[in-house]
């Protein structure tokens, strides 16, 4: 069927839902946090890949790496969302293929955040009682 | 005489990879997403090693083991060069969303400073590593 409208009569109405900016912002804010989390996160690893299982059990009692270290994996988890599905928008264009992986992005980020945090509680919780 | 009217020109197209010199902030622009995904990566390295931590010492040793045998050095080594060079080039773009930094001169030595950024300091925190005993 031919389309008699022109290039920007047809985009016209299509533009943003006008909630775009939300990730926009909140890329840039979890980027600042990353900045100082992830630099403590590297000199963490280091004391971490010293210390052993128990080591690494007693790290994690302090409640201050404890929460460090979940708001570490809440804004990192948060940040490679968007960052991921920018770049599926950007180089997927078939509807079915997108689609899909946008649900895999959200599915992967969400539970990783979960599992890592249900275990990061698990032993902070415990660490006294090891 | 009846005429349709002409089918809407193609739009022109924006020049992809292939048509550009190929520049250093070119090569940091790729790579800030190169980067990321790798760092995709890292993050469900971290929810292994929870995952392991919380899984008992049986795991654990098993998480360590893998980390610690040479690919998974050299993957490990990697995701550390990726993490800095997308920590500083990260800076670099909040300092763009604040309109500071886009002088050709200045867009070109922040791009080498962050490639130098991420190398050395890769390197410094894995002599660190070695140095505390770590490794």
């Amino acid at each position: 069927m031919a389309d008699f409208r022109t290039a920007l009569g047809r985009a016209r109405g299509l533009g943003s839902a006008k909630t775009g900016v939300g990730h926009f912002i909140g890329q840039r804010v979890s980027a600042v946090a990353l900045i100082a989390l992830a630099i403590w996160g590297v000199g963490s690893a280091a004391v971490l890949a010293r210390g052993g299982y128990d080591g690494a059990r007693a790290w994690l009692g302090s409640p201050i790496n404890a929460a460090l270290l979940i708001l570490l994996a809440v804004a990192g988890f948060y940040h490679v969302q968007i960052g991921m599905r920018t770049i599926i928008e950007d180089y997927i264009h078939r509807a079915l293929s997108k689609t899909a992986l946008l649900i895999l992005n959200q599915f992967v980020c969400f539970g990783g955040l979960a599992l890592t945090v249900i275990c990061l509680l698990k032993v902070a919780l415990n660490a006294g009682a090891i | 005489m009846v005429e349709s009217s002409p089918a809407p020109r193609a739009h022109p197209l924006s020049p992809h990879l292939q048509v550009w010199r190929w520049h250093i902030t070119l090569a940091a622009s790729i790579l800030h997403r190169a980067t990321g995904a790798a760092l995709y990566l890292g993050l469900l390295i971290l929810a292994g090693w929870a995952l392991a931590l919380a899984s008992g010492p049986q795991a654990y040793d098993g998480f360590t083991g893998l980390m610690g045998s040479i690919p998974g050095r050299i993957g490990l080594f990697c995701l550390t060069v990726c993490l800095f060079f997308h920590l500083a080039n990260g800076v670099r773009h909040l300092g763009w969303d604040l309109g500071r930094g886009f002088e050709p001169a200045i867009a070109n030595a922040t791009a080498w400073a962050a490639f130098v950024f991420a190398i050395a300091m890769a390197i410094g925190v894995w002599v660190l590593l070695a140095v505390i005993g770590a490794l």
